[in-house]
């Protein structure tokens, strides 16, 4: 039986369908209605988002590509260029966390492909519900197997990410994958048509129902029902992928196409729609040209099955027969399923029969705006007011620094990451857990790229404006840690549901805070994803979380840095001011139960001149190991560069009149990094520091086998290695196995 | 001494190996693709690491009933030198080359991580450029290294001196907490009785260059190379 | 048209991890009553054959040469007679 409003159970509003039927001109047919339904979805249409997307700088010398295409693409000299790009799939990963998240790494690689370019690495930026529940444990085993297990058997290794374990994510975890890809400029390919005529090849894997209105279940807030709907959820087959990903690298490598598109949300229908409009043409497919998996699939399921792993190529004059020479050579399936139209209409066929008609553009360019009504939130106002002095000062220093290595959100991921093959393809000259972000070398080259991911979604939810400038500070600093020079974004967005006003102000808070932070920073914005309707069972909004994935580049690849101290005797000195706040940090969370505060202070300005310097210092060679101040605060920043180096330090501090000791020791004001130096190199650092206007303090020694920090000196914190390492490393083990 | 690295549908380490072959060991190297029959001027062979066909099945399973496998037998009984990594260890095993079977790490999870390795022999063309009991350190990255065979087979391993690699920890101990996948005896890697063939879990081409952690890896590439040439001469 | 039915499974003698895990599971679910668990795979072949035994004759075949490794699976077979 249709339903009276068959619109509604596609996704579409009453006012999104009259405004179909204006377009239409008459009452669209069920595959009509199907394409408005997933392109006009927000995960195609961008319609809720779309006017804040429009802040961010996205200009800059070394952008090749920007938002727009399948993924950015920025020069890094030599005649080569970086694409790289971040994606969800945070609804497919609750539900069936292994494939949810092996097909997240799937599409985002052939994004990176589609390109032209040869995936080089992979990151991912995870949230789950604390490890206490059996349930979260669940989703972490399924997510961390289904991106290790994908990513590992294409070749790519994953050499960075960031896990939280957090409340909020309760129910509505998130799963964001990062592809970062090699090019040659001159190979870059962009998605477009071309003449009318030319045929469109659909390649790869047979096309089966699953997957069925993805992109719309993707908008959705999730419900017992939408769990109820588990067919949604695509399965991955990375094998298919990797025989993809070589046979369209070879094709590229030969110049045989015109223009190539990966089929992801909804599927077959976004891919030739988007493929269309860029080159502003029409197209007419054939349905039943499509080589299928299943039997008596309508062209409804056709248009929208979201099958895996299947690219979409428009090849050169005369190349056709080499093109299929190439897909028997990796015994790929491929069939001609439509040409290009020079009428601008969608023309879907089953057969000789027409069986759909719509004007691409609008598919692609009429989709609904929407700009929502933004306010506020109380919880916001509370937090900036909460008196932070109301925080007893008295503290067991020791107890303390042991309880924050051990919260699995700071404690090492190694269980994680060695379920990633980190190491393939002979790159990966910073591994994870050795650096702030993961430095890859460019053989052929001097070069080295380095990447990270980054967000602290408790400082965006506090306060999401300067949480957004937080998590692009952060990155760049993660990357200047390194060695390297910050180039350019990508982002995920993460929200609730953007029709609550209270979550419309953090996005609209937060992407401006990201903007302001991209332009003082330059490091523009080249590509990104958004996820709304991320909420939990109650209808609870997780907290804000615009992941930043960004990617810099050390012209000298010797000159990586990693975060252990080195040798005994070497000084550590603090770059960055000496500061006491402690809203909105872990520490405050772990030892007080408070989520709440004014969220410190942070200013772009500092962080490019803090960024300068560690930059300059490590050009001359003055720098031994570069670390930042995060979560935990100076005291977890310390004990992890000890912990790697498995060597001590003794450190010496003197607060400043009404400083707090616990700020100091624990709080996590940004745009700070500790590193440790020769001592004859003491002075250049100094001199450097002055010059580029960066405090620069000497706090203490690299030696023995003890982390030792005094206050005003007094021995507030004196731990074994030895110790600090066993808690550190096992913290996620203990609670996984 | 020309190298040919073989390229089954879901390899994925040939191109790091033909690297280290190329512009480490700067030897003459080449890609033969899977669906060739003929192994011509070649003189080792590497079955490289990867997810030949998905894994599907078993690892190694269907790879190894690719056209080039009857050739890379008749290359092994020749007397050429064959060296099988991870998945090309996996295919080794189901071809029959090597004894034994792979299972799923005892961890039931994949594993990469750098390890130590005891050479347990110096008599193989792999491993002549080591000291017998020298410990050295590899990278592995498998789900299922857990090597498995039987008593007899296993004491025909200890009787031949077979075994060519075994896991153990920094101070050369073959411990149980130094096996990184619950593999019979702590083995590594295994040599067949000609002693031309070997297949192991951990993969030398990953630290064949200080920039990556280590070196030890080109040593068993070199090793080749100088058992080679003195052959010849 | 024949329908095969192959189970895989690892010899007893062969250590089943995975089993070894999903009956650790159950326990701690309350089954104290599972005394072991060996985890196999399940293939089911579509196959024409002239005769049953034909059928039979050539997925044992197929078994032995690939669907199993002798080295430390077992299987067995089970033919079933599609309705046309």
């Amino acid at each position: 039986m249709t339903p009276r409003k068959p619109w509604r159970e596609m996704g579409l509003t009453d006012s999104e369908y009259d405004m179909v039927l204006k377009i239409m001109g008459r009452e669209p047919n069920r595959v009509e209605l199907g394409l408005f339904a997933v392109m006009w979805s927000e995960h195609c249409g961008y319609k809720n988002s779309r006017p804040l997307l429009k802040l961010f700088p996205t200009d800059g010398p070394r952008v090749i590509e920007g938002p727009g295409e399948n993924a950015g693409v920025v020069d890094i000299g030599d005649g080569q260029a970086l694409v790289f790009k971040i994606e969800s799939h945070n609804h497919p990963s609750a539900i069936e966390p292994y494939q949810g998240a092996a097909t997240g790494v799937g599409g985002i690689v052939r994004d990176i492909f589609t390109m032209g370019a040869r995936p080089i690495a992979l990151l991912n930026s995870l949230r789950f519900g604390t490890l206490d529940n059996e349930r979260n444990r669940y989703l972490v085993r399924g997510v961390v197997a289904g991106i290790g297990d994908y990513g590992n058997c294409l070749g790519i290794p994953t050499v960075a990410g960031e896990v939280y374990f957090h409340p909020s994510y309760e129910g509505n975890p998130l799963v964001n994958a990062m592809c970062v890809g090699l090019v040659n400029t001159a190979e870059v390919i962009r998605a477009i048509a071309g003449e009318v005529g030319k045929p469109l090849l659909l390649v790869g894997a047979k096309t089966g129902r699953d997957g069925i209105h993805g992109a719309t279940f993707a908008s959705e807030e999730l419900s017992a029902e939408s769990e109820s709907r588990r067919p949604a959820v695509q399965v991955g087959d990375p094998f298919m992928e990797k025989l993809l990903m070589e046979a369209c690298l070879e094709l590229i490598n030969e110049d045989l196409v015109a223009g190539m598109q990966d089929l992801g949300a909804a599927g077959l229908t976004s891919s030739v729609a988007e493929t269309a409009s860029k080159g502003g043409c029409g197209v007419v497919i054939d349905v039943e040209k499509v080589l299928r998996r299943e039997e008596g699939m309508t062209p409804y399921e056709v248009m929208l099955s979201e099958s895996q792993e299947r690219m979409l190529i428009i090849p050169r004059e005369g190349a056709a027969d080499r093109i299929q020479e190439i897909f028997d050579k990796w015994g790929l399936d491929a069939s001609i399923i439509g040409h290009i139209t020079d009428n601008g209409m969608f023309t879907i066929q089953e057969g000789d029969q027409i069986v759909g008609e719509v004007l691409v553009k609008a598919l692609t360019d009429m989709c609904p705006v929407y700009h929502r009504e933004s306010r506020v939130p109380d919880y916001y106002t509370r937090a900036r007011l909460f008196d932070l002095e109301s925080i007893p000062h008295e503290l067991d220093y020791n107890n303390t620094l042991c309880d924050l290595l051990n919260v699995p959100s700071i404690a090492s991921k190694k269980w994680i990451y060695q379920q990633y093959d980190h190491q393939i393809m002979t790159n990966t000259v910073v591994v994870p857990g050795n650096g702030d972000a993961a430095v890859l070398r460019i053989k052929g080259t001097n070069k080295g790229v380095a990447v990270t991911v980054d967000c602290n979604s408790r400082i965006c939810y506090l306060d999401p404006y300067k949480g957004g400038m937080w998590a692009v500070c952060e990155g760049a600093r993660n990357l200047a840690c390194s060695g390297a020079r910050p180039l350019a974004i990508t982002n995920c967005l993460n929200f609730g549901s953007p029709e609550k006003p209270d979550v419309y102000w953090q996005m609209d808070q937060a992407v401006r805070g990201m903007a302001e932070a991209a332009r003082v920073l330059q490091t523009p914005v080249v590509s990104g994803n958004v996820s709304l309707y991320n909420e939990t069972r109650g209808g609870k909004a997780i907290y804000p979380t615009p992941v930043v994935g960004m990617a810099g580049l050390l012209t000298d690849v010797s000159k990586r840095l990693e975060m252990a101290f080195q040798d005994p005797g070497d000084y550590i000195l603090l770059l960055g001011e000496v500061r006491d706040d402690i809203g909105g940090s872990e520490y405050l969370c772990l030892a007080h139960g408070v989520e709440s505060g004014a969220v410190p202070d942070i200013d772009p300005a500092d962080e490019a001149k803090l960024i300068e310097l560690i930059l300059s210092l490590n050009e001359k060679g003055l720098l031994k190991s570069c670390h930042d101040i995060s979560e935990g605060g100076l005291a977890v920043c310390l004990a992890e560069s000890a912990i790697k180096g498995n060597i001590g330090a003794e450190v010496k501090l003197a607060l400043e009149p009404g400083q707090r000791c616990d700020g100091v020791v624990f709080g996590e004001a940004p745009s700070r990094v500790v590193v440790s130096a020769s001592p004859q190199d003491l002075d250049g650092i100094s001199a450097k520091g002055k010059e580029l206007n960066v405090p620069v303090t000497v706090i203490g020694k690299v030696v023995g086998q003890y982390l030792e920090m005094a206050v005003d000196d007094q021995v507030i914190i004196r731990q074994e290695i030895g110790k600090l390492a066993s808690i550190w490393g096992r913290a996620i083990e203990c609670q996984m196995d | 001494m020309r190298f040919g690295v073989v390229v089954f549908p879901g390899s994925n380490c040939d191109a790091d190996c033909y690297y280290v072959i190329d512009q480490v060991l700067k030897a003459p190297v080449e890609f033969i693709w899977h669906k060739e029959t003929e192994i011509k001027g070649f003189d080792g062979l590497i079955l490289p690491g990867g997810f030949s066909y998905g894994d599907y099945l078993r690892t190694g399973a269907i790879a190894r009933f690719s056209p080039i496998m009857q050739s890379v037998s008749d290359f092994a009984d020749r007397g050429g030198l064959v060296i099988g990594i991870c998945n090309g260890f996996q295919i080794l095993l189901e071809a029959g080359l090597l004894p034994g079977a792979m299972l799923r790490n005892n961890s039931l999870r994949f594993s990469c991580l750098p390890v130590n390795l005891k050479v347990k022999t110096d008599q193989s063309a792999f491993t002549g450029g080591f000291e017998a009991d020298e410990v050295i350190a590899l990278p592995i990255a498998h789900g299922e290294g857990n090597y498995y065979c039987d008593d007899v087979t296993y004491q025909e391993l200890l009787d031949f001196d077979q075994i060519a690699f075994t896991y153990c920890n920094k101070d050369g101990l073959e411990t149980p907490g130094a096996n990184p996948n619950g593999s019979r005896g702590n083995v590594a890697g295994i040599l067949n009785r000609e002693r031309n063939v070997l297949g192991m879990m951990p993969h030398p081409e990953r630290f064949s260059e200080g920039i990556l952690g280590g070196e030890d890896g080109a040593r068993i590439f070199a090793s080749m190379l100088k058992s080679f040439k003195e052959g010849l001469g | 048209m024949y329908t095969g039915q192959v189970f895989v499974t690892l010899k007893k003698a062969v250590l089943d991890p995975q089993g070894d895990t999903v009956k650790r599971s159950l326990h701690t679910m309350g089954y104290p009553e599972v005394k072991d668990v060996r985890v196999g795979k399940y293939i089911e072949v579509k196959l024409d054959g002239a005769t049953r035994q034909e059928a039979e004759e050539r997925l044992d075949e197929m078994c032995r040469k690939l669907l199993a490794n002798p080295v430390i699976e077992e299987f067995h077979i089970e033919i079933v007679e599609d309705d046309q």
